[in-house]
């Protein structure tokens, strides 16, 4: 049945305007193409403008900006090259009728929409795991935010959202608050992390030292007591199983909890239109337009996977602006056939899926655990490349050209040189 | 001169109450709440069921066994009057031994005594026609269609709201210290607010009932919290149909499975009972969940991974001595109305207490009640975006385009939605903004990222409707504060 709105028409809708989505419209725009942006905030960037950190666009731009230098020089392009978009819009729905025929059905304070597409380029964006998800106990009380939350409240809103803090989780969420909260005037208590290294990049670990923060690795929060608010957390230290030693809990006082671990690809629209989903990265299975297994259907950014780097969010949205052209040119993205990329040795995730050996890629991927003196390998064509040091924290990017793509699979292993 | 009524406590006992006492033009009613809002009590965190009626043993617990059913019957039709969220699908008893049909036949007969409609025995053919992903294990269980859920504190919500509208006064964050009591005749109770005037006080206020009895004197019984804990899980886990019990053991009624109104898998409660001193411990445990957990893989073998798990929480159960619940005018003092130890089935049986107190009134406190001419029994449920067609959103952007807003993006609650809880709120006179009132009124923050993407959103509706500073609105009432002050507070040394 089809809904009795206002209809629009665009070759591309982009579904999200943090730096993938952005990046993929200009894109999109100078490639000719049509294209719709849609965005749920009032705001362009995504997360970018909450982070006013520096440390931003080393890659892409050359120089060091904070989020929201980045995201309004993204912003500024879009409106120099007259890129349509739309803020307070949440899509409600995606229908794919067929491969050129696509519906958005979007929200927006002016009323409802149903935008056909031909191709769509979903840039949502990740979620952040909560308390109840990582098995915190106790009492449900104010002061337990979500590192994003927190930092929402602080850096858009304006809100202290509290004196003496615990941050659960040392990536670089995590730290960055500390700094965030240090700065404030606040107390940083601890930070907890369950693994027994820091889950950050380097340069977001050296916070700690800089402002003289306790990091408790092998360590979780299992319980939050409070009346009202937060009064304590529990913490207790975990074997190299990550089981918990009994009597090793202890209790600090604080009266906020900051929980940093981790984020998820925000894909449920994407699940009930039937995207295949890879279980290690959380997002969509993709080839190496960044198209996942819908045609027509693109994804980039942290929707694709988490990346620690906008500058790649970047470089996916082009990649799959560039997907979506020649799908809506040729009526589909074509190869001769699909090399399967697989997981080796010391390879928790590895993104695209499928390789055509048409175009030059970039491959991203995570170790499983740290080691030094490494050699990352494709066995299938001989690469291999000599790395001092890998760490879950540090997405590794690889390029292959066209030409090595090549056979049934590539393996990509992570070894002992 | 009319009769004045102060109910203790606007949990669903005392709103119901209210309400059914609302229609009598010879009252005047007073509804005493000390926290922020209604439903915050007992009445939030519970398995949200209307009972069937046939587990209470009428020698045992002869109350239980007559408002239960009765309950059940009433919040068929006022679920209708109120738009209260409901779904009536009927609870299945599962027997996974043979020796489990020996209790589902007493039940079965415990349900006739207390005259439970449409009862029987399901073998297990049928049993799995109802309920497909019900655990291999099951051979048969007892089938009560006339079972349903609801929303427990949207239900307090628009009873209160109705009650309200029939010119009940409410008072919130009003804690009662003490009750004035005159020649064996109760005049009214002290509050943190000042004195209330009352011919009647009725004492509906769940864990702390034996509290306030002992403020004139009543000391025959104690109310002991029981903890109950529950799991719910995101909205993509598929859950049952039914509303799945075990076959009860002498101790337990065993961990219930259900699919919630809103449509999230739930599991739940175990039952703890903690010292009487602990009625503001509703912390959950590990050693709780794990036990709820085991008891629902029982029945429900396709539980998901727990990384599934949206939120976990507690309930305190009112237990009275004694077990039954105990509604009755006090001799000794004249004009004091117990309604205690309001324990399980105290929601399905609410509205039955209701008019029970009604006829207590009459009966035995001799008042003869007169009926309004006008009394509105209906209630307006407010809009919920994620019920709107596409179509109907646009007449509402017409209206108002905050209706096109997405606050909530988990359960597409919008901007317009929440102005309306907002002004819910203050029509029941909420003094103090909290993000747990908007969100029993409009579900926003209960979905898959439990509101951090949408709560800094709604503190600043509610500090711009309440004309409050934004870090003072609170999670759940004083001393829940979102904030310490601006974000420069603590380096100015002023927070």
């Amino acid at each position: 049945m089809f809904p009795r709105i206002p209809m629009l028409n665009y070759d591309l809708v982009v579904i999200g305007g943090g730096p993938a989505g952005m990046a993929a419209a200009i894109r999109a725009k100078e490639l000719g193409l049509k294209v719709l942006l849609l965005d749920e905030n009032d705001y362009l960037g995504g997360i970018l403008p909450q982070c006013i950190h520096p440390g931003f666009g080393l890659h892409h731009f050359k120089e060091e900006l904070t989020g929201p230098e980045f995201a309004s020089r993204l912003a500024k392009k879009m409106v120099e090259l007259g890129v349509e978009y739309r803020t307070a819009a949440r899509v409600m729905e995606i229908k794919n009728y067929s491969d050129l025929e696509k519906v958005v059905i979007f929200t927006s304070p002016s009323g409802a929409y149903q935008v056909w597409t031909k191709a769509i380029i979903y840039t949502a964006g990740a979620r952040e795991r909560h308390a109840f998800e990582i098995g915190i106990v106790g009492d449900r009380v104010a002061g337990i935010y979500t590192a994003g939350e927190a930092q929402t409240l602080m850096d858009i809103y304006g809100i202290m959202p509290g004196r003496e803090v615990v941050i659960v989780g040392s990536g670089d969420v995590g730290l960055i608050m500390a700094r965030r909260f240090a700065l404030e005037g606040a107390k940083v208590k601890a930070v907890i992390e369950l693994m027994p290294y820091p889950g950050g990049l380097a340069r977001n670990v050296m916070i700690l030292r800089d402002f003289n923060i306790p990091l408790y690795l092998s360590h979780k929060v299992v319980e939050v007591r409070g009346s009202g608010r937060v009064e304590r957390v529990k913490v207790v230290k975990v074997d190299e199983n990550l089981r918990e030693i009994p009597g090793s809990e202890f209790w600090i006082s604080c009266d906020t909890l900051i929980i940093s671990a981790g984020l998820v690809p925000s894909v449920k629209k994407l699940k009930k239109i039937g995207v295949e989903i890879d279980t290690a990265t959380g997002g969509p299975v993709v080839n190496d337009r960044l198209e996942t297994s819908v045609p027509g259907i693109f994804v980039a950014g942290n929707s694709l996977l988490i990346n620690d780097l906008v500058d790649y969010v970047v470089e996916q949205g082009e990649v799959a602006s560039e997907g979506a052209k020649e799908f809506i040119e040729n009526g589909g993205i074509e190869s001769r056939k699909w090399v399967k990329v697989e997981k080796g040795e010391n390879v928790r995730l590895v993104v695209p899926h499928y390789l055509s050996g048409d175009r030059d890629v970039y491959l991203y991927l995570r170790v499983s655990r740290p080691m030094e003196e490494v050699e990352l390998r494709i066995p299938e064509i001989g690469r291999k490349i000599k790395l001092p040091v890998v760490k879950p924290a540090e997405m590794l990017r690889i390029k292959l050209k066209a030409e090595e793509i090549q056979g049934e699979k590539l393996t990509v292993e992570v070894v002992k040189a | 001169m009319k009769t004045k009524v102060a109910i203790i406590g606007a949990g669903i006992s005392g709103a119901s109450i209210a309400r059914v006492l609302s229609r009598y033009e010879n009252l005047e009613v007073h509804l005493i709440e000390k926290a922020p809002d209604v439903g915050w009590g007992v009445s939030k965190a519970n398995t949200a069921l209307i009972h069937g009626g046939y587990d209470d043993d009428p020698d045992r617990y002869p109350t239980r066994a007559r408002l239960c059913i009765r309950g059940n019957r009433i919040w068929h039709r006022w679920v209708k009057e109120l738009q209260i969220p409901h779904v009536w699908n009927g609870a299945l008893i599962v027997a996974t031994k043979e020796e489990d049909f020996d209790e589902l036949e007493k039940l079965l007969e415990r349900g006739r005594r207390n005259n439970v409609p449409e009862m029987r025995i399901v073998d297990r053919e049928e049993l799995f026609h109802l309920e497909p992903g019900l655990t291999r294990d099951a051979i048969g269980a007892l089938w009560v269609p006339i079972v349903g859920q609801i929303g427990p504190i949207p239900a307090v919500i628009a009873i209160t709201e109705n009650a309200v509208a029939n010119g009940v006064k409410t008072h919130l964050e009003t804690e009662v210290s003490g009750i004035k009591v005159e020649n064996g005749e109760v005049k009214g109770v002290e509050t943190n607010n000042g004195f209330i005037e009352a011919d009647i006080v009725i004492n509906a206020a769940g864990l702390y009932a034996d509290k306030i009895a002992r403020m004139v004197g009543i000391d025959y019984f104690e109310i002991h919290p029981r903890k109950g804990e529950y799991w719910i899980f995101d909205d993509d886990v598929p859950g049952p149909r039914r509303v799945l019990f075990p076959t009860p053991t002498p101790i337990s009624k065993g961990i219930v499975v259900t699919t919630e109104i809103s449509g999230h898998l739930m599991i739940g409660p175990n039952a703890q009972d903690l010292p009487p001193e602990e009625k503001d411990n509703l912390a959950t445990t590990r050693e709780g969940l794990e036990q709820v957990w085991e008891g629902a893989k029982k029945l429900w073998p396709q539980l998901p991974p727990r990384s599934k798990v949206i939120r976990t929480f507690a309930g305190l159960r009112p237990e009275p001595t004694g077990g039954d619940f105990i509604i009755k005018a006090e001799e000794e003092v004249w004009g004091f109305i117990n309604v205690a130890g309001i324990r399980s089935p105290g929601l399905t049986s609410a509205p039955a207490i209701a008019y029970e107190v009604a006829k207590i009134i009459q009966r035995d406190l001799g008042i003869e009640l007169k009926e309004k001419s006008k009394w509105n029994p209906y209630r307006e449920e407010i809009s919920h975006f994620f019920m709107m067609s596409p179509e109907q959103i646009n007449e509402a952007v017409k209206k108002n385009p905050a209706y096109g807003k997405i606050v909530c993006r988990c359960n597409n609650v919008s901007e317009g939605d929440i102005l309306e809880a907002i002004e819910r709120m203050k029509f029941i006179g909420v003094k103090t903004p909290s993000v747990d009132s908007v969100k029993f009124r409009t579900k926003a923050t209960t979905g898959t990222c439990q509101g951090s993407f949408c709560r800094p959103k709604i503190v600043q509706l509610l500090a711009r409707e309440y004309g409050v500073e934004p870090w003072k609105v609170t999670l759940k009432g004083r001393g829940s504060e979102i904030g310490v002050g601006d974000v420069k507070a603590l380096l100015r040394g002023d927070a």
